[in-house]
């Protein structure tokens, strides 16, 4: 009896280092490039060694099973009659339940931490009034840390391409350039169906729906080139709305910007 | 195992199964009025949420006048009330009563029906004029194609209560009873569509 | 010690029904029905399949290559819109429930014969009404899930030959619906109680109260789509003032139970299957009932983790996740009693106890994304891309599908009074099973690292894991073939099965196979203990 326990705290132990391992040295996530992405990360790191040892146990159950259980061939009869056992039912209504709801605290202070929380229709410099509807959205973590710079966006959506607004410089682009650790607020909408805005690398995603301006705030933390990616079916040419998000530093971006400026007309 | 005569079980068998016929006929006519309900819950939950978060165009008209919905809903309580009576009467194999309740209540189904059509005659907008008027005209147009259909079931029904050659007696009931309680069903809905749609 | 219950003899070989062409027939015998479902949801099935294929042809490089965009659309479409409307809910809905629950209630037919054939005959014309569509003026190419408004603005005749027919589809499964609630509470033969009902029974009355509640919601969004696309209303149309996230609520309050609809069903048949062949009782009955009612009244809670990333706002999506998450509580009880039930028994190691294992694994793992999914936080970079597709094949595919072939394995004797052959089962589940986890366990990747799901083209640097993910799908095209050979083969020269080859104990195996025209032949067995494995024969009447 010691004997057999010995063995499963050994396979129990077992399963929880594999799990633990995988978790942390396998990454099937692309590389971090905004704030959310790591607090984003460290969700999928616990997500996902939890689900390990739940599918690795639930496998050797199975498989330990059909092998050690299996009918030989001069066996006959039946196994034994059990029919339940009301304690161990309890244990594993009552355990899942409290990893379940400990998962969903965990994941509301993350989303809390991504700013999912936040008022939406906060100080959006484009907002015509504040009386404009927003929908949904995310708006930004760490607002206390960087106030000053808040870059506005307007993005419109159609089939099949993005168009980024540039309010202060009174231009319109297909790429979107934001220079690198500064917030970028965005309020998109869409002309036709509903796409979304996904950028991978940032972990954030929004559907642009018309007639429902939704926000999305994140802030790049990684100089680069990505891709903004269509999540949602659009027509024939879904497949291929993509546009470039380019990441620089504040000196490249702003001359850029600079250069795209167009002088306000003054009607 | 097998000492009964199998006859005489399998007997034993049609007589249970006539026993139960009528009971489970009326509850799988529960279970579908409950399906069609959620219908109507779908049309309901999706109005409300219009009214709450899609603001109409300036100038749009949703105000609607209450004197004839407020007849139709005197005119579809009172026609439950007759249907009932027909019922009654039936029981008593009274049938050529009960066939005057039944063409009573066809009768106050078709004139609701006509109040309809004259309020939709009257309205100041259209099908397509506003997110208001699209759902007025599905809930109320839905609602009305109940009604026509309960009318038309009524009319069938009250047919075939007449005294020779129909088939509705006292001993066969159930048809009068599935569409009361049809009928009861779609009074209600109205009931429900009356304080939503021009009460609220 | 074994019990072995005779099972009744049908002696009278006038009772035996006779004819092929009573499968074509307007037939009213519950047993007809149920195989007219099941073959017709199979020749859907191969159709899907077909579709599946060709969408996997094409993302086998990683340009549009293969076929038209907006063909490549309507392909998905289908695909989606056959596998789930006339493949999976008619079958593990429709036949098994068809077959089998008037003999678990004891029963010589279902309730209402008559509605039971009209809701089957109402499947084949609407599914080739659906297939038909593609050569009029091109399928519906919006998706599944038919969001306006690009559902209203691309070609009309195809979105609305789709609508007419997923509510023709919707009617008959609603008619299902109320047959199956009608015979499982009122016909019950006399003396059987309902916690002595199979678990199939009960999987099934869960299954057909969420039709009964949701499909209507359905059937009213979808009309309400139609009038947008033909009559120029706006309800889901923002150009006209309407609102599109309106649909959505609609359409996965729905959809939602819908993948309850699909997969409950397929619980209650793993859970007739896994004792049979592991002679063990059900482990823990009552908690199994009661789990199946929590995922039913969960399940009609949680509809908007589809819609993390739509117009939702931010207590909503709290909301949402909570109660997705508790779903999985339930769900997990089922699994570790299955479990349970395997442990100490004396398995046969058969093509149906394969299959039933695999859809244990399988699910498990789908289950597990599904709690992911439904974090918010996690759900917003993952939402519509592939990682969601795998997550539903899973649940879909490696769970109920795995059911269907498993049961088939198991009831083919009962059907047919011939044996499956076994060799070949076993063949087709190991083919089956690689086939299906390299086609999709790469797609969790995929999501993750930035491909999105409905798309004819994506960035080549995914091509080498699509290229694994399509060879996958080639094995599982493949695994049909001695599937299908082995089917033929055993319905004519098959090994006699004799009535109960199984030695099982659930009242459809206590009487001859193929079973008589009104079921039995004298009174129907009052079965009290359908688990009954293990103990004593005295102990069962
Ligand atoms: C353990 C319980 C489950 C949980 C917590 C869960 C959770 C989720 C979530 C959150 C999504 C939305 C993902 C997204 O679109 O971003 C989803 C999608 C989906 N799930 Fe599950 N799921 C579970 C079980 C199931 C089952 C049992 C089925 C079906 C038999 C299923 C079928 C689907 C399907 C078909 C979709 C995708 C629908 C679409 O967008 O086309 N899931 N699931
Ligand atoms: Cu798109
Ligand atoms: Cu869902």
């Amino acid at each position: 009896m010691l004997n057999k326990n010995i063995y499963l705290i050994l396979i129990i132990s077992l399963v929880f280092v594999i799990s633990f391992w995988i978790g942390f040295n396998v990454n099937l996530l692309p590389a971090e490039a905004s704030i959310n992405a790591p607090i984003y990360d460290e969700l999928f790191k616990i997500l996902f060694i939890i689900g390990l040892i739940i599918f690795i146990g639930m496998t050797i159950a199975v498989v330990y099973s059909l092998f050690k259980f299996r009918k030989r061939d001069n066996q006959i009869g039946d196994g034994i009659a059990l029919e339940g056992n009301l304690s161990l039912e309890i244990v594993w209504t009552i355990i899942p339940s409290i990893i379940v709801l400990l998962i969903g605290l965990y994941s509301y202070n993350i989303y809390d931490r991504m700013g999912g929380m936040k008022e939406l229709n906060h100080n959006h410099e484009m907002m015509s009034s504040n009386t404009e509807k927003i929908w949904a959205g995310i708006s930004q973590t760490s607002d206390n840390k960087m106030p000053k710079n808040n870059l506005s966006i307007e993005v419109s959506a159609m089939q099949f391409a993005f168009l980024f607004n540039y309010p202060k410089g009174n231009f319109i682009s297909g790429e979107l350039h934001v220079p690198v650790d500064q917030k970028v607020s965005m309020k998109m909408e869409s002309k036709d169906v509903i796409h979304a805005f996904w950028v991978p690398e940032f972990r954030i995603k929004q559907d642009i729906i018309p007639g429902q301006p939704t926000i999305l705030n994140f802030t790049p933390t990684k100089v680069g080139k990505y891709q903004i990616i269509c999540a949602e079916l659009c027509g024939p040419y879904h497949g291929g709305m993509r546009a470039s998000i380019i990441v620089e530093e504040e000196s490249d971006y702003n001359e850029w910007f600079n250069k795209n400026k167009k002088p306000e007309v003054n009607l | 195992m097998t000492t009964l005569d199998s006859s005489k079980e399998i007997q034993k068998n049609n007589s249970e199964v006539n026993e139960t016929h009528e009971d489970f006929r009326m509850f799988g006519l529960i279970t579908f009025l409950i399906a069609d309900g959620m219908t109507f819950a779908g049309f309901f939950a999706a109005y409300l949420t219009y009214k709450a978060v899609n603001p109409l165009p300036d100038g749009a008209i949703y105000e609607l006048e209450l004197p004839i919905p407020t007849l139709n809903t005197i005119l579809l309580l009172v026609s439950s009330a007759t249907f009932h009576k027909a019922g009654k009467a039936l029981l008593k194999d009274k049938n050529t009563d009960s066939q005057k309740w039944l063409f009573f209540t066809a009768f106050l189904g078709i004139i609701f029906l006509i109040c309809q059509l004259f309020e939709y005659f009257h309205l100041p907008f259209g099908l397509t004029d506003n997110l208001f008027a699209s759902t007025f005209y599905a809930l109320t147009g839905f609602h009305g194609l109940h009604v026509t259909l309960g009318t038309l079931m009524i009319l069938i029904i009250a047919w075939q209560s007449r005294i020779n050659g129909g088939r509705l007696t006292s001993q066969n009931m159930f048809p009068l009873e599935a569409v009361e309680l049809y009928w009861h069903f779609v009074d209600g809905i109205w009931v429900i569509l009356f304080i939503i749609l021009y009460l609220l | 010690m074994t019990i072995s219950i005779d099972p009744q003899k049908t002696n009278d070989e006038s009772l035996q029904p006779k004819g092929w062409l009573r499968y074509f027939s307007f037939s009213l015998d519950h047993k007809v029905i149920g195989i007219q479902y099941l073959v017709c949801g199979f020749l859907f099935y191969l159709i899907g399949g077909t579709l599946a294929s060709a969408i996997r042809i094409e993302l086998a490089s990683p340009m549009s290559d293969f076929m038209p965009r907006d063909v490549y659309n309507q392909v998905l479409t289908l695909h989606g819109t056959i596998m789930i409307f006339l493949w999976i809910v008619p079958v593990v809905n429709g036949a098994f429930g068809n077959y089998l629950i008037p003999f678990y209630v004891g029963a010589r037919d279902m309730a209402f014969p008559r509605l039971n054939a009209v809701a089957f005959w109402l499947i084949p014309p609407s599914g080739l009404m659906l297939v038909a569509s593609y050569f009029v003026e091109g399928a519906a190419q919006a998706g599944w899930t038919a969001y306006p408004p690009l559902s209203i603005t691309t070609p009309q005749s195809g979105q609305i030959i789709w609508i007419l027919s997923v509510l023709l589809l919707g009617g008959s499964s609603i008619f299902g619906g109320i047959n199956f609630i009608a015979t499982i509470i009122k016909l019950r033969r006399p003396g059987l109680k309902l916690m002595q009902l199979p678990m199939y029974c009960w999987a099934m009355l869960g299954t057909s109260l969420l039709v009964v509640l949701s499909t209507p919601v359905l059937a009213g969004t979808l009309i309400l789509l139609s009038f947008d696309i033909v009559a120029n209303t706006g309800f889901f149309n923002p150009v006209l003032g309407g609102n599109v996230v309106v649909y959505q609520h609609l359409f996965w309050f729905y959809s939602h139970p819908a993948v309850y609809i699909m997969v409950l069903p397929a619980f209650g048949l793993v859970s007739e299957i896994l004792p049979v062949h592991a002679r063990k009782p059900l482990f823990g009955y009552t908690t199994m009932v009661f789990s199946i009612m929590g995922i039913v009244v969960l399940g009609l809670v949680v509809w908007a983790h589809h819609m993390f990333t739509s117009g939702t706002p931010p207590w909503m999506r709290l909301f949402f996740t909570i109660a997705t998450a508790f779903i999985a509580v339930p769900t997990g009880i089922k699994f570790f009693n299955w479990v349970a039930t395997l442990w100490g028994g004396k398995i046969s190691i058969n093509s149906a106890m394969l299959f039933s294992c695999g859809f244990i694994i399988n699910f498990v793992f789908g289950g597990i994304t599904g709690v992911a999914l439904a974090q918010v936080p996690f759900d917003i970079h993952v939402h519509d891309t592939y990682f969601v597709v795998a997550h539903f094949h899973y649940i879909v595919y490696g769970g109920t599908v795995f059911i269907i072939f498993s049961s088939i394995y198991h009831w083919f004797p009962k059907v047919t009074g011939k044996m499956l052959n076994e060799k070949l089962g076993i063949l087709h589940f190991i083919i089956t099973f690689i086939g299906f986890n390299l086609c999709f366990a790469p797609q969790h990747w995929l999501g993750l690292n930035g491909m999105p799901r409905r798309v004819a083209e994506y960035d080549p640097q995914f091509q080498f894991v699509n290229q694994i993910s399509s060879l996958g799908a080639l094995l599982m095209a493949i695994s049909t073939i001695p599937f299908l050979i082995n089917v033929f083969l055993s319905v004519r020269n098959g090994k006699d099965a004799g009535d109960n080859p199984w030695n099982a104990l659930t009242p459809e195996w206590l009487t001859s196979s193929p079973p008589p025209v009104e079921n039995w032949e004298g009174e129907a067995p009052l079965v009290e203990e359908p688990y009954g494995y293990g103990k004593e024969i005295s102990e069962q009447k």
